[in-house]
């Protein structure tokens, strides 16, 4: 009984949170410091960056309270430097789905504006369109060689496509979130996808999957063929551009990505930021902006 | 002549025996993952309230989506149409039937012969089935019956935002968490799912009188919530919610 009870605590979903600083940087040496932090329904980031250069970050979920993530958050990647405070940051920007709620903040922006342009800064100005699969929205940016939106649509009524969705899923099965992908790959060969659309319902098809004789990894790749494929209905709207990138959670999702580059026929851009940060870096840098119009008035 | 109606929905199997028409037996049990056992259990149930042998059933007919499953019937049917004729039985007057199961939402629009004129199903999304209420109501470790009790000791209106289930569940432990009364948060609840049922409703342009069915009519927080999101100065809700379909399906076996 103890036993199930500690299994049935375990949190298959939880992913890592992380801090990081560059060792590289003296941030005192730095003309401007800027702050983008970006409040998610689902996770928290806040950006450092030192003369518009990633300096430091932290990734975190989201509490139930807004101001304090967005508080919990900046705090996290002030650990990770050497010796800043909030008050060495000149400009803070907000975003998310929690902008108006960031305290710090000098102003807030919405991410659309903050996904393009982070993702300008993380993968190069080739980049033409930026779908960012949130936690609890899909994204899909059409964006200039500055990072400038173009044109965008989202969706944010239903969890399927949805990072959220995928986490009550590795619940459900008992992997790892972070193995998911990964295990989703290791099948002979992609089962048909699983037909219910709504995730409540997908978790009673996928328990009759298993109870049918799927392995474990075989249902996760039921339910990834058909996650990817709503997603890439919905993106098709936007007519993808190259280059392409994903980011958000579930860029770090190896069986969805391979599998929306497999129906859209286009390999995306890969990085070694944090997929997640696509926004704060954005706010950070449209700091930087705003501090420097600031100064010159 | 003496048939059955088995329904066998996505959480429950319900079996009716009727004789000349009447109902003599029933039985109903909660199927998992698994529909064959929890159907036995329905007809040893609905055989034993009526004092017969399976083979005293001359004929049966089977609705529900995961009738398949089960197999053992001589004859298969919708769920629309077996609704509407248990209803033109139960409650001649009723011209528009919502029927709220585990997974799916139908309103049914029917004619004084009990002919269905039109209608209107989501078994797509949560949002508008009863796995709403019960993924809500498991997030506040509440009873289902608890949970209508206490939506009616609601005194507020207050909103859920999202409509998705998977959303919603998280926004009802955020309220829960900046301590917003239960009865409240419950009251949200029903008044979301009623929302997408009136919206549904609307679809067969609705008239009276409404017959509410299908296991999430049992709510009386959702009987509440519904009569108000329909603007009814009536919503019906006749006995035996839970056998509308299985006993459409007797009703059916019974006239061939």
């Amino acid at each position: 009984m103890v036993a199930e009870e500690e299994k049935s605590k375990k949190e298959y979903w939880r992913w890592d949170e992380t801090n990081w600083v560059d060792p590289e940087k003296a941030w005192r040496d730095a003309k401007i410091i800027t702050a983008g932090v970006d409040v998610g329904s689902v996770s928290s980031q806040a950006v450092i960056m030192a003369d518009g250069k990633l300096y430091a970050y932290a990734n975190t979920r989201t509490g139930y309270n807004s101001p304090e993530s967005a508080l919990n958050v900046a705090r996290w990647a002030l650990e990770a430097t050497d010796g800043m405070t909030l008050e060495d940051i000149h400009f803070s920007v907000g975003t998310g789905y929690g902008r108006v709620k960031v305290p710090f903040a000098n102003k807030a922006i919405t991410e659309i504006a903050c996904h393009a342009r982070g993702a300008n800064y993380m993968y190069g100005p080739t980049v033409r369109t930026v779908m960012d699969m949130g936690g609890q929205d899909l994204k899909a940016i059409r964006c200039d060689e500055r990072g400038k939106v173009m044109s965008f649509l989202m969706n944010e009524k239903c969890a399927a496509g949805t990072g959220r969705g995928m986490e009550v899923i590795a619940d459900l099965l008992e992997v790892p979130i972070q193995e998911v992908g990964e295990r989703s790959l290791d099948v002979a060969e992609d089962p048909p996808p699983v037909s219910s659309t709504c995730v409540l319902f997908a978790k009673s098809e996928m328990m009759g999957l298993l109870k049918k004789g799927y392995s474990v990894n075989q249902a996760l790749a039921a339910y990834c063929s058909a996650m990817a494929y709503r997603v890439f209905t919905q993106i098709k709207e936007v007519d993808v551009v190259e280059d392409f990138v994903i980011t958000g959670g579930i860029a770090k999702n190896a069986g969805i990505v391979t599998r929306i580059e497999r129906l859209l026929g286009i390999t995306s851009l890969k990085t070694d930021v944090d997929y997640q940060l696509a926004g704060a870096i954005g706010a950070a840098l449209f700091g930087k902006v705003l501090y420097e119009k600031a100064q010159k008035k | 002549m003496i048939s059955a109606g088995m329904d066998v929905g996505a959480k429950t199997v319900k079996v009716v025996i009727v004789k000349d028409g009447a109902i003599i037996g029933k039985g109903i049990a909660t199927a998992g993952l698994e529909a064959t056992g929890a159907a036995g259990a329905a007809w040893e149930q609905a055989l034993g309230e009526a004092g017969l042998a399976r083979d005293a059933i001359e004929k049966v007919t089977a609705t529900g989506a995961r009738r398949e499953e089960v197999g053992g019937y001589d004859d298969a049917m919708s769920e629309v149409v077996a609704d509407a004729l248990a209803m033109h039985v139960a409650v001649p007057e009723a011209r528009t039937i919502v029927d709220v199961g585990a997974e799916e939402g139908r309103a049914i629009k029917v004619n004084a012969d009990g002919k269905v004129l039109d209608f209107a199903v989501n078994e797509k999304c949560a949002a508008g089935a009863g796995a709403f209420i019960e993924a809500m109501a498991r997030a506040m470790q509440v009873s289902m019956a608890e949970f209508g009790k206490l939506a009616l000791e609601s005194t507020r209106t207050i909103p859920i935002n999202a409509q998705c289930a998977i959303f919603a569940e998280s926004e009802v432990v955020s309220l829960v968490h900046d301590e917003t009364s239960r009865p409240d948060i419950c009251k949200a609840v029903n008044d979301a799912i009623a929302d997408r049922l009136a919206a549904m409703s609307r679809r067969v342009l609705l008239q009276p009188k409404v017959a509410l069915i299908g296991g999430a009519a049992l709510g009386i927080g959702l009987q509440d919530s519904l009569k108000r999101g329909l603007d009814l100065e009536e919503l019906v809700v006749p006995e035996n919610v839970q056998f509308f379909g299985a006993h459409g399906a007797a009703l059916s076996a019974s006239e061939q």
